[in-house]
């Protein structure tokens, strides 16, 4: 084989016509191979982008021949919309809910999962699945667990003396219903990646500290948190993003309500686009949803390099 | 435990160890609470569905439950539709990520730089963003309520494309020459070289592709709008309706159809799926 790898770069260096004819014949080849993707992409990723912003300067119900040019009206309405605001408050405490509390109990579970031990598949793949758990099926039961009067989460909150709040048709505790079904559901994809981080973390370090006299807190807290920033920022991250992507439980547990207390940028748009067909508006809102996604991914960029310490 | 009694192991070990798994323990029965819960439902007669405190496990397995929901909605054609969309779905996405990252890895040209960022930026934006202009297009081309409509936005492939390019530029470079020696095209190179090579990485990958696209909800949502087309996350929404005005019973048994391929498929592959997972989360 060696010898045929010899003989080719020979020819290639010989002739230069050659290599220019491949080179034409290679260029075909990469737009012939990447042309699928980028035509997908163009059609459905990228133009999206400029004609949800072409959109939301205009009036229109999606079904009408004609669009009515109204300029920046529709963010004027955005400004003065109590349930836009509404939506954006529910966001921003779902994402932060999310990112304390499930990044916090996935950081303890894979520092307990982090050893050789009996059981450690099982305890990882069941707490991991559900990840990969139909989001419909999961909102479906947990709308079950919520119920006020003969679910299973009653069972739990009469045990300890209290009384079982209305979850789901109660303005005060349909959004905590909703973090805490998506901190079920997403704590074992975090656990699985602070599981890879650790890993990566070499025993010297705490063997060097346990010379020295240092508590199992002490090296939480000195060495593991340290180095593991760049995990716990990565999965800050991806949560909040999730947290501004949210739709499924939601649309399936509250739909939104009560009274927009779980309300969530992309339920509105989907409210506003599929339910009332103001596709301008809806546009507008997506716009805002982009810029804010890009907002927080440029961020990331540029603070992983200040934050995390390696 | 036998090592712990062939080793003097300190009480505080011991202690330790026992705190450490019933801490797991509980986690794990926390998880697993609610695929407990949504199988006993299932199988509950009304008289113990509507009961508190609940019935843990029934006093008979109401297995018509089953029958009675499949029936409820056409759970058929549910199934059918996830099946072919699902199916073609990754089949499609596969084909697609594999040409560009062949070509990405082993193509030159010209501009491969600039067009490895522009596939960069597409994984910022979110499909959310998306919906009303690929709802529009879809209206355009006529394919509303349709396979295709339901497929085809969304196999375009970024995540997997880097995946695979950079799996095949890990085979080493003596392989290709000596396909290309034999007179294999690059085209040819993928199907008989690359491809073959990477099967542990496509065998994942589809799972992946595979689970993630028949629990999608929101897009099928939209972009189907009678009883016949529609995916099982999208008709299992719908039982909710007061239309249908089944019981939870019903509504748990139904969700169990649902669920039945995910939890098999992960189930039987979830060593590969999570190592996958935090293999490429880390890399990424």
């Amino acid at each position: 084989m060696a010898k045929r790898a010899q003989l080719v770069h020979g020819s290639a260096d010989k002739t230069r016509k050659r290599l220019s004819s491949r080179e034409k014949r290679d260029a075909a080849a990469f737009i012939g191979f990447t042309f699928p993707n980028f035509l997908l992409l163009g059609v459905f990723v990228f133009w999206p982008i400029i004609y949800s912003l072409y959109l939301s300067f205009f009036r229109w119900n999606m079904i009408a021949p004609r669009k009515t040019f109204i300029g920046l009206a529709n963010y004027r309405t955005m400004i003065g919309d109590a349930v836009f605001w509404q939506s954006m408050r529910n966001t921003l405490v779902l994402a932060a809910a999310v990112v304390v509390v499930k990044i916090g109990i996935a950081l303890f579970l894979a520092t307990l999962l982090n050893r050789k031990m009996r059981m450690r598949g099982a305890y990882r793949a069941i707490i991991f699945s559900p990840t990969f758990t139909t989001s419909v099926a999961i909102a479906m039961v947990w709308g079950w667990i919520f119920d006020p009067n003969f679910g299973l989460l009653r069972v739990f909150i009469n045990a300890v003396g209290l009384r079982s709040p209305n979850w789901l048709g109660d303005v005060q505790w349909a959004l905590p219903a909703i973090i805490i079904v998506v901190i079920w559901s997403g704590v074992g994809y975090d656990m699985v990646i602070f599981l890879a981080g650790l890993t990566n973390i070499s025993q010297e370090y705490y063997d060097a500290a346990q010379v020295d006299g240092a508590t199992p807190w002490q090296c939480f807290w000195r060495i593991t948190v340290p180095l593991l920033s760049p995990t716990t920022f990565f999965l800050t991250i991806v949560s909040v993003i999730g947290a501004l992507k949210a739709f499924d439980i939601v649309a399936i547990m509250t739909e939104g309500g009560p009274l927009n207390s779980t309300n969530v940028i992309v339920y509105y748009i989907y409210q506003n686009a599929f339910q009332w067909f103001k596709t301008g508006y809806a546009s507008a809102l997506a716009v805002v949803l982009f810029a804010i996604i890009m907002i927080i991914t440029l961020a990331q960029t540029r603070l992983s390099k200040r934050w995390v310490h390696y | 435990m036998g090592v712990i009694g062939r080793k003097a192991v300190g009480s505080r070990d011991l202690i330790a160890r026992f705190l450490t798994h019933a801490a797991l323990v509980f986690a794990a029965a926390v998880i697993g609470l609610p695929f407990l819960w949504m199988l006993t439902t299932a199988l509950k007669s009304p008289a113990e569905v509507y009961i508190f405190p609940p019935v843990w496990w029934p006093s008979e397995l109401r297995l018509d439950n089953f029958a009675t929901a499949w029936r409820s909605a056409p759970f058929g054609r549910f199934y059918v539709n996830s099946i072919v969309t699902a199916t073609s779905g990754v089949a499609l996405e596969i084909a697609v990520a594999a040409l560009s990252a062949y070509a990405f890895a082993r193509i030159k040209f010209r501009y491969r730089d600039q067009l490895f960022i522009v596939l960069l930026a597409a994984m910022m934006i979110p499909g959310q963003v998306a919906l009303i202009p690929n709802y529009v297009v879809l209206k355009h081309l006529g394919w509303i309520n349709t396979y295709r409509g339901i497929v085809i936005p969304h196999v375009s492939s970024v995540f997997g494309a880097f995946l695979l390019r950079q799996y095949f530029l890990t085979i080493p470079e003596s392989l290709y020459d000596a396909a290309e020696i034999d007179g294999m095209g690059h085209f040819k190179t993928l199907f008989f070289i690359a491809l073959p090579l990477a099967r542990p990485v496509v065998g994942t990958l589809a799972l992946y592709l595979f689970i993630s696209k028949w629990n999608s909800y929101l897009w099928p949502l939209i972009v189907t709008n009678t009883q016949n087309m529609r995916t099982l996350p999208v008709g299992l929404a719908m039982l909710r309706q007061a239309e249908y005005a089944i019981g939870p019973e019903h509504l748990m048994a139904a969700s169990i159809f649902v669920l039945v391929p995910v939890l098999v498929v992960f189930f039987i592959a979830q060593k590969q799926l999570i190592e996958g997972i935090a293999a490429g989360a880390v890399k990424g």
